[in-house]
């Protein structure tokens, strides 16, 4: 069992699973509604031309997220691609 | 944030009436996750154009159509695209609102064969509204080219309703479609909608809350899931309850008792709502996890490699920004290049008419007044509106809806959201900002992608910094004239750069205002940002030149034509009525009290009036100041550039009267047509003020600061 990264710290190419939701409110609803709930695998594909947001793949979509809504989700690592 | 749910709940009350007016068909929603091709498959069923783009969230009003199968007439209700009936934002709440309240006869769920797990969040959430569900998994075609295998039969027996297998785009399974519809709505088919089982806290809390709802609700289903609602979120809920059944279920004794004790216990046995909602959309998504893993099969594990490898050319460090600016360069070189030969054809057809009407005048003898206000006045206006305006955007509107349908548009969105967040905006504005370029009206429109309330109102109000193609013919004539007009060999370079250099001053101005703006009077607005970047697909090129045509370029002609008309007639008794006692035109008049006050400005009072009078189109700013300018009284059109530059020389212009008229034309009210736009959009009368204000202070400001530096220093 590792430590739980803040999603947007998860470089991209590698993979992680959701552990934790610190966003509050509306932003965790639409969060969850977007299937980011406990145990939910997620990949980080790119960052932006200019850094943020970055992609992420999960559940067979990708959607960008901004480093603040990122931040906001905890996830553990689990491997990167060769 | 009021302007927001005005909006949403007119569109329900509005659809409810209909629904109540319409005693000869059944009423059928359409739901499902944004850029499913739901808007499709509206469209082959109803046969209306609406139109459908490849980017989450583009209906947000809700559109309907009707259509008849098998003798039957349908009305079909097109709502927005969400992900979720949480009521997060007013899309979400007014589907939610209209599958609960508005009582269709049945409810079609569209979901994506590609990404179906996701979709079955919405699915099973509108399960728990109603009972007569069609689910219709739509891309088929697409899911089976990933090699995406879905059991449907299977998923129709986990999920208790029907399910019907689709590809909209090619018209596979629409019939079928059709007689499943039918079918549930006239209760052929009765169906047994998987029941979503909560934990035993959640199911006891329903278990109290319920009897006493379903003393006042006859619906057994309805009250279940408004007992789930409660227990989320009480007050703004019982409100919207009690507004849609007519019923203030607040006052009933018996919910308000209920609902004290179950407050009551929350507190005591130290429970949070936010805990009680998790655990509510945890549930969901597992049942939502354990269909899909029971209905769906891989035949390849990275099924949407290819998608991921297009995108690591567009949107990466290296090529990103550079491909997105070549390709709307070369959009726009192709508008501008392309609209000359039809606009000139135009004009001379219409133009010929003109002649025509003429001829018809003398011959009935219309008098000489009547004849100039409606044909030289009105039609003339009309047709000049026409001409100049038509041809770019029937170039511009369909090469811009193929990188629509592509989905390369959320890339783009993708690659340039670092720069709006600095400016507190929506990465999404950059593609509206894009369809500025084409019409600002359009622009406007567009801005309805963006599902944050604060930033589609700073999207909104900024558009009109990007120069539209009304404004392009202008910009380059003073260009070439003007600022490049000594460069010789290079005059046409130099001209382009002018015109580059004005295009980032706009964006630089946008992006400035919008930080201003939420942190002024959008302040404490509402904001979110969600962005999915969906699967490349196929352009439909036929189907993107009518949609296109349609939908943008006649829709914005016809607002245009609205605003044109009036004005033509305006335009040319200002020029053809005289008064005092040098018997000079009104526009002579208004020209001279300007004048003092354009002086200011770098401008002068003609160049103003022409603003002021071009406020139909901005088209026709050049044309009207030519023809204050040489007197005539009605107007024209010079073709040399030479002959332009002698006229407006011989006008004391010199090259900062051109620049800051430059600036102005760059920085002024939004034309008619804009204004009208944002005047629907928002369903407001405070933000066309706004979105009026900001730029035209933002031009005199400009302007003032430019020619009082410039005089200050003696440059000219």
């Amino acid at each position: 069992m590792g430590s739980l990264i803040p999603l947007h710290q998860l470089s991209p190419g590698s993979s992680g699973i959701v552990k934790k939701l610190t966003a509050q409110g509306n932003e965790r609803r639409r969060m969850m509604d977007l299937g980011l709930v406990y145990n939910t695998k997620i990949k980080s594909l790119q960052k932006s031309p200019c850094g943020d947001p970055i992609a992420y793949e999960l559940r067979g979509v990708v959607i960008a997220l901004r480093s603040e809504s990122a931040s906001q989700i905890l996830v553990e690592y689990l491997a990167t691609d060769e | 944030m009021d302007f927001h749910s005005k909006s949403a709940i007119g569109s329900v009350k509005e659809t409810s009436l209909m629904y109540q007016n319409c005693v000869d068909g059944l009423v059928i929603a359409l739901a499902g996750n944004p850029n499913t091709g739901k808007s499709t498959i509206f469209n082959s069923l109803t046969g209306l154009n609406q139109h459908t783009g490849n980017w989450p969230g583009k209906t947000v009003a809700n559109a309907q159509g009707r259509y008849n199968h098998k003798g039957n007439n349908y009305n079909l209700i097109d709502l927005p695209g969400t992900y979720s009936l949480a009521a997060n934002s007013p899309e979400e709440e007014i589907a939610r609102d209209f599958i609960c309240f508005g009582r269709p006869q049945a409810t079609v769920v569209v979901a994506d064969a590609t990404t179906l797990e996701r979709n079955l969040n919405l699915v099973l959430q509108i399960m728990e509204i109603t009972d007569k569900v069609v689910v219709c998994v739509n891309l088929l075609d697409e899911a089976g080219r990933k090699g995406i295998h879905i059991d449907l039969q299977r998923l129709s027996s986990l999920l208790g309703v029907p399910v019907i297998g689709t590809s909209a785009r090619t018209g596979v399974g629409l019939n079928e479609l059709q007689d499943t519809i039918q079918d549930v709505a006239s209760g052929k088919i009765t169906t047994k909608p998987l029941k979503v089982h909560y934990n035993s806290l959640i199911e006891d809390l329903v278990s109290k809350i319920e009897p006493v709802i379903s003393l006042c609700i006859k619906d057994k289903f309805i009250s279940r899931w408004i007992s789930l609602r409660l227990l989320e979120n009480q007050d703004p809920f019982l409100e919207v309850v009690g507004k849609y059944l007519a019923k203030d279920i607040c006052s009933e004794k018996d919910i308000l008792h209920t609902l004290t004790q179950l407050e009551q216990y929350l507190v005591q046995n130290n429970i949070g709502k936010d805990e009680l909602c998790d655990s509510m959309v945890l549930e969901i998504l597992k049942n939502a996890e354990e269909i899909s893993a029971a209905t769906i099969s891989y035949a390849k594990q990275s099924y949407n490699q290819q998608d991921r490898q297009i995108d690591n050319i567009l949107t990466s460090r290296l090529f990103g920004i550079p491909i997105m600016i070549s390709l709307l360069g070369l959009i726009l070189w192709i508008t501008i290049e392309g609209a000359n030969y039809p606009s000139q054809a135009l004009t001379i057809g219409l133009f010929w008419f003109e002649e025509k009407l003429t001829d018809f005048c003398l011959w009935v003898n219309c008098p000489n007044w009547l004849h100039g206000a409606l044909v030289l006045g009105v039609y003339r206006t009309l047709a000049w509106v026409i001409a100049v305006m038509l041809p770019p955007m029937a170039i511009f509107f369909p090469l811009f809806t193929i990188l629509e349908d592509l989905g390369y548009l959320p890339r783009v969105a993708f690659n340039l959201d670092n720069f709006f967040k600095k400016a507190c905006a929506h990465g999404k504005q950059a593609l509206t900002m894009c369809m500025g370029l084409g019409c600002n009206a359009a622009g406007v429109i567009a801005c309805r992608i963006i599902d944050s309330p604060r930033e589609r109102l700073i999207a909104t109000i900024t558009n009109n910094f990007v120069p539209c193609n009304g404004r392009f013919p202008a910009l380059i004539a003073l260009a070439m004239i003007f600022i490049a007009g000594s460069a010789g060999q290079y005059q046409s370079v130099l001209a382009v750069l002018t015109i580059v250099a004005l295009i980032v001053l706009g964006i630089v101005i946008t992006l400035t205002v919008s930080k201003l703006l939420s942190h002024t009077i959008l302040k404490g607005m509402p904001s979110s940002f969600t962005l999915e970047l969906p699967p490349y697909r196929k352009p439909q090129i036929g189907r993107i030149i009518v949609r296109s045509l349609y939908d943008r370029t006649l829709f914005v002609l016809g607002r245009a034509v609205m605003v044109a008309a009036p004005a033509g007639l305006i335009i040319w008794i200002m020029a053809n009525v005289f008064m005092g006692d040098n018997e000079i035109s009104i526009i002579q008049y208004g020209a001279n009290v300007l004048d003092p006050f354009a002086r200011y400005l770098g401008l002068d009072g003609f160049i103003l009036i022409a603003f002021i009078l071009g406020f139909p189109a901005n088209e026709i700013v050049i044309p009207i100041l030519i023809m204050a300018y040489m007197s005539t009284g009605q107007l024209i059109e010079i073709n040399s550039l030479e002959s332009l530059r002698e006229l407006f020389v011989s006008h004391e212009w010199t090259w900062l009267t051109a620049l800051c008229t430059m600036l102005f034309f760059l920085n002024h009210f939004p034309c008619g047509t804009t204004l009208l736009t944002i005047c629907k959009e928002t369903q407001s009368k405070k933000w066309p003020l706004v979105a009026f204000i900001v730029p035209t202070m933002t031009g005199i400001i400009l302007c003032f600061v430019v020619a009082q530096t410039v005089r200050l220093l003696g440059w000219a």
